[in-house]
Protein backbone atom coordinates (compact mmCIF):
# COMPACT_ATOMS: atom_id res chain seq x y z
CA UNK A 1 0.00 0.00 0.00
CA UNK A 2 1.22 3.91 -0.19
CA UNK A 3 1.62 6.65 2.17
CA UNK A 4 1.89 10.05 1.68
CA UNK A 5 4.13 12.50 2.88
CA UNK A 6 3.10 16.23 2.85
CA UNK A 7 6.31 17.31 0.92
CA UNK A 8 7.81 17.61 -2.37
CA UNK A 9 10.43 15.59 -4.17
CA UNK A 10 11.80 18.99 -4.88
CA UNK A 11 10.76 22.34 -4.35
CA UNK A 12 8.78 24.43 -6.56
CA UNK A 13 8.12 28.68 -6.10
CA UNK A 14 7.12 30.09 -9.30
CA UNK A 15 6.53 33.84 -8.58
CA UNK A 16 5.64 35.04 -12.13
CA UNK A 17 2.22 32.98 -13.18
CA UNK A 18 2.47 32.52 -17.40
CA UNK A 19 -0.52 30.77 -18.69
CA UNK A 20 1.47 29.96 -21.62
CA UNK A 21 4.15 28.11 -19.84
CA UNK A 22 1.22 26.10 -17.78
CA UNK A 23 -0.90 25.17 -21.63
CA UNK A 24 3.20 23.53 -22.58
CA UNK A 25 4.09 21.81 -19.21
CA UNK A 26 0.52 20.20 -19.11
CA UNK A 27 1.76 17.55 -21.50
CA UNK A 28 4.21 16.35 -18.42
CA UNK A 29 1.14 15.52 -17.08
CA UNK A 30 -1.16 14.35 -19.08
CA UNK A 31 0.50 14.04 -22.53
CA UNK A 32 2.13 11.05 -24.15
CA UNK A 33 5.00 10.96 -22.59
CA UNK A 34 3.87 12.49 -18.89
CA UNK A 35 4.51 11.71 -15.72
CA UNK A 36 1.11 9.97 -15.50
CA UNK A 37 1.45 7.55 -17.88
CA UNK A 38 5.19 6.58 -16.67
CA UNK A 39 3.77 5.67 -12.58
CA UNK A 40 0.82 3.70 -14.48
CA UNK A 41 2.90 1.73 -16.88
CA UNK A 42 5.31 0.84 -13.95
CA UNK A 43 3.65 0.06 -11.49
CA UNK A 44 0.79 -1.83 -13.70
CA UNK A 45 3.90 -3.70 -15.19
CA UNK A 46 5.44 -5.18 -11.71
CA UNK A 47 3.34 -7.50 -11.59
CA UNK A 48 4.57 -9.82 -14.71
CA UNK A 49 8.05 -9.06 -13.08
CA UNK A 50 9.53 -12.46 -12.31
CA UNK A 51 12.55 -11.05 -10.28
CA UNK A 52 13.13 -9.36 -7.02
CA UNK A 53 15.49 -6.38 -8.48
CA UNK A 54 12.82 -5.40 -10.79
CA UNK A 55 9.80 -5.67 -8.96
CA UNK A 56 11.82 -3.21 -6.38
CA UNK A 57 12.59 -1.19 -9.27
CA UNK A 58 8.99 -0.29 -10.94
CA UNK A 59 7.47 -0.35 -7.73
CA UNK A 60 9.98 2.31 -6.29
CA UNK A 61 9.91 4.22 -9.95
CA UNK A 62 6.56 3.97 -10.02
CA UNK A 63 6.19 5.59 -6.92
CA UNK A 64 8.82 8.25 -7.61
CA UNK A 65 6.45 8.71 -10.82
CA UNK A 66 3.64 10.11 -8.84
CA UNK A 67 5.69 12.82 -6.77
CA UNK A 68 6.94 13.82 -9.90
CA UNK A 69 2.73 14.16 -11.01
CA UNK A 70 2.94 16.22 -7.98
CA UNK A 71 5.83 18.61 -9.27
CA UNK A 72 4.16 19.29 -12.52
CA UNK A 73 0.80 19.83 -10.83
CA UNK A 74 2.49 21.92 -8.43
CA UNK A 75 4.40 23.83 -11.30
CA UNK A 76 0.71 24.29 -13.53
CA UNK A 77 -0.66 25.49 -10.25
CA UNK A 78 1.40 28.21 -9.28
CA UNK A 79 1.97 29.00 -13.05
CA UNK A 80 -1.95 29.82 -12.91
CA UNK A 81 -2.91 31.30 -9.98
CA UNK A 82 -4.07 34.73 -9.88
CA UNK A 83 -4.23 35.26 -13.92
CA UNK A 84 -6.48 38.20 -14.86
CA UNK A 85 -9.10 37.42 -17.30
CA UNK A 86 -7.03 39.40 -19.74
CA UNK A 87 -3.80 37.71 -19.23
CA UNK A 88 -5.97 34.15 -19.64
CA UNK A 89 -7.52 35.25 -23.01
CA UNK A 90 -4.12 36.51 -24.48
CA UNK A 91 -2.47 33.38 -22.84
CA UNK A 92 -4.51 31.22 -25.06
CA UNK A 93 -5.32 29.66 -21.99
CA UNK A 94 -9.02 30.36 -22.05
CA UNK A 95 -9.61 27.07 -24.11
CA UNK A 96 -8.88 24.91 -21.11
CA UNK A 97 -10.10 27.80 -18.62
CA UNK A 98 -13.62 27.04 -20.50
CA UNK A 99 -14.09 23.20 -19.29
CA UNK A 100 -11.27 23.26 -15.99
CA UNK A 101 -10.98 26.82 -15.11
CA UNK A 102 -7.82 26.44 -12.90
CA UNK A 103 -8.36 23.14 -11.83
CA UNK A 104 -5.71 20.52 -12.71
CA UNK A 105 -6.75 18.02 -14.98
CA UNK A 106 -4.70 15.54 -17.25
CA UNK A 107 -4.41 16.68 -20.63
CA UNK A 108 -2.00 16.73 -23.41
CA UNK A 109 -0.47 20.66 -24.55
CA UNK A 110 -2.88 19.88 -27.65
CA UNK A 111 -5.80 19.26 -25.36
CA UNK A 112 -6.32 15.96 -26.04
CA UNK A 113 -7.27 14.03 -22.51
CA UNK A 114 -5.07 11.72 -20.98
CA UNK A 115 -5.41 7.94 -22.17
CA UNK A 116 -4.24 4.90 -21.68
CA UNK A 117 -2.94 4.29 -24.58
CA UNK A 118 0.18 6.04 -23.93
CA UNK A 119 1.15 3.11 -22.23
CA UNK A 120 1.84 -0.17 -22.64
CA UNK A 121 2.00 -3.63 -20.05
CA UNK A 122 3.09 -6.38 -22.33
CA UNK A 123 3.49 -9.43 -19.65
CA UNK A 124 7.23 -9.68 -20.99
CA UNK A 125 10.17 -8.52 -18.82
CA UNK A 126 12.53 -7.91 -22.13
CA UNK A 127 9.42 -6.00 -23.70
CA UNK A 128 8.49 -4.22 -21.12
CA UNK A 129 12.00 -2.98 -19.60
CA UNK A 130 12.48 -1.57 -23.31
CA UNK A 131 9.54 -0.03 -23.21
CA UNK A 132 10.01 1.61 -20.51
CA UNK A 133 13.84 2.63 -21.54
CA UNK A 134 11.94 4.34 -24.41
CA UNK A 135 9.42 6.28 -22.50
CA UNK A 136 11.82 7.79 -20.46
CA UNK A 137 13.88 8.52 -23.43
CA UNK A 138 10.94 10.23 -25.05
CA UNK A 139 10.23 11.70 -21.40
CA UNK A 140 13.77 13.74 -21.70
CA UNK A 141 13.05 15.21 -25.13
CA UNK A 142 9.61 16.60 -24.02
CA UNK A 143 11.60 18.23 -20.64
CA UNK A 144 14.20 19.49 -23.21
CA UNK A 145 11.61 20.83 -25.82
CA UNK A 146 10.13 22.15 -22.31
CA UNK A 147 13.84 24.04 -22.12
CA UNK A 148 13.49 25.36 -25.22
CA UNK A 149 10.70 27.54 -24.38
CA UNK A 150 10.89 27.99 -20.80
CA UNK A 151 13.05 31.40 -20.03
CA UNK A 152 11.94 32.01 -15.83
CA UNK A 153 14.72 30.29 -13.95
CA UNK A 154 12.07 29.42 -11.10
CA UNK A 155 10.44 27.21 -13.87
CA UNK A 156 13.71 25.97 -15.16
CA UNK A 157 15.02 24.73 -12.26
CA UNK A 158 12.46 21.81 -11.45
CA UNK A 159 12.02 21.00 -14.70
CA UNK A 160 15.43 20.23 -15.08
CA UNK A 161 15.52 18.65 -11.80
CA UNK A 162 12.55 16.21 -13.71
CA UNK A 163 14.97 16.03 -16.88
CA UNK A 164 17.28 14.38 -15.16
CA UNK A 165 15.06 11.82 -13.53
CA UNK A 166 14.26 10.57 -16.85
CA UNK A 167 17.68 10.00 -17.60
CA UNK A 168 18.53 8.20 -13.91
CA UNK A 169 15.32 6.24 -14.71
CA UNK A 170 16.19 5.14 -18.28
CA UNK A 171 20.09 4.00 -16.65
CA UNK A 172 18.67 1.59 -14.23
CA UNK A 173 15.90 0.01 -16.55
CA UNK A 174 18.79 -0.96 -18.35
CA UNK A 175 20.58 -2.89 -15.84
CA UNK A 176 18.27 -6.04 -15.26
CA UNK A 177 19.20 -6.38 -18.93
CA UNK A 178 22.56 -7.55 -17.61
CA UNK A 179 22.89 -11.19 -16.64
CA UNK A 180 25.35 -12.75 -13.46
CA UNK B 1 5.32 -14.95 19.83
CA UNK B 2 3.83 -13.74 16.02
CA UNK B 3 4.87 -15.83 13.07
CA UNK B 4 5.57 -13.27 9.96
CA UNK B 5 2.21 -13.73 8.75
CA UNK B 6 0.64 -12.74 12.13
CA UNK B 7 2.49 -10.07 13.23
CA UNK B 8 1.61 -8.89 9.38
CA UNK B 9 -1.77 -8.79 9.42
CA UNK B 10 -1.61 -7.25 13.25
CA UNK B 11 -0.02 -4.31 11.44
CA UNK B 12 -2.25 -3.89 8.46
CA UNK B 13 -4.91 -4.25 11.42
CA UNK B 14 -3.30 -1.16 13.15
CA UNK B 15 -2.45 0.49 9.72
CA UNK B 16 -6.19 0.37 9.19
CA UNK B 17 -7.20 2.04 12.47
CA UNK B 18 -5.18 4.75 11.59
CA UNK B 19 -6.31 4.94 8.08
CA UNK B 20 -10.32 5.43 9.24
CA UNK B 21 -8.88 7.63 12.39
CA UNK B 22 -6.97 9.95 10.01
CA UNK B 23 -10.34 10.24 7.48
CA UNK B 24 -12.49 10.93 10.67
CA UNK B 25 -10.16 13.30 12.02
CA UNK B 26 -9.79 15.31 9.00
CA UNK B 27 -13.08 16.31 9.16
CA UNK B 28 -13.02 16.96 13.33
CA UNK B 29 -9.82 17.95 14.02
CA UNK B 30 -10.72 18.78 17.76
CA UNK B 31 -12.43 15.57 18.55
CA UNK B 32 -10.34 14.62 21.52
CA UNK B 33 -11.17 11.26 21.59
CA UNK B 34 -10.16 10.62 18.16
CA UNK B 35 -6.97 12.00 19.26
CA UNK B 36 -6.08 10.23 22.11
CA UNK B 37 -7.36 6.84 19.82
CA UNK B 38 -4.62 8.23 17.40
CA UNK B 39 -2.30 8.22 19.54
CA UNK B 40 -2.74 4.88 20.96
CA UNK B 41 -2.74 2.83 17.70
CA UNK B 42 0.04 5.32 16.93
CA UNK B 43 2.24 3.31 19.18
CA UNK B 44 0.99 -0.04 18.93
CA UNK B 45 1.97 0.33 15.08
CA UNK B 46 5.16 1.20 15.83
CA UNK B 47 6.41 -0.91 18.13
CA UNK B 48 4.58 -3.86 15.55
CA UNK B 49 6.22 -2.31 12.82
CA UNK B 50 9.48 -2.43 14.98
CA UNK B 51 9.59 -5.98 15.79
CA UNK B 52 8.41 -7.03 11.88
CA UNK B 53 11.83 -4.83 10.67
CA UNK B 54 14.32 -6.79 13.17
CA UNK B 55 12.85 -10.00 12.38
CA UNK B 56 11.52 -10.30 8.65
CA UNK B 57 12.63 -7.11 7.03
CA UNK B 58 11.83 -3.89 5.85
CA UNK B 59 8.60 -2.87 4.63
CA UNK B 60 9.91 0.23 3.50
CA UNK B 61 13.23 0.87 1.78
CA UNK B 62 14.36 3.23 4.39
CA UNK B 63 13.74 0.35 7.04
CA UNK B 64 16.57 -1.57 5.22
CA UNK B 65 19.74 -2.43 7.66
CA UNK B 66 21.14 -5.39 5.65
CA UNK B 67 24.87 -3.55 4.81
CA UNK B 68 25.62 -6.80 2.78
CA UNK B 69 22.52 -6.80 1.16
CA UNK B 70 19.65 -4.18 -0.16
CA UNK B 71 17.14 -6.74 1.17
CA UNK B 72 14.23 -4.28 0.30
CA UNK B 73 14.32 -6.55 -3.39
CA UNK B 74 13.57 -9.20 -1.51
CA UNK B 75 10.73 -12.02 -2.82
CA UNK B 76 7.94 -12.18 -1.75
CA UNK B 77 5.96 -9.35 -2.82
CA UNK B 78 2.76 -8.65 -1.40
CA UNK B 79 0.79 -9.41 -4.31
CA UNK B 80 1.88 -13.13 -4.53
CA UNK B 81 0.82 -16.06 -3.21
CA UNK B 82 1.80 -16.97 0.16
Amino acid sequence: MWQYEKKLQYPVNIKNPDARMAKVIISQLGGPDGELAASLRYLNQRFAMPYGEVKGLLTDIGTEELAHVEMISAILYQLTKDLSIDEIKASGFDTYFVDHTTGIYPVAASGAPFTVEYFQSKGDIITDLHENMASEQKARTTYDNILRLADDPDVRDPIRFLRQREIVHFQRFGEPHRTG
Amino acid sequence: MDTERALLKKIMQYDFTLKELDLYLDTHPSCSRGLAMFAKFKKLREAAAAEYNDKFGPLVPEQSKNLRSWDWVSDPWPWERS
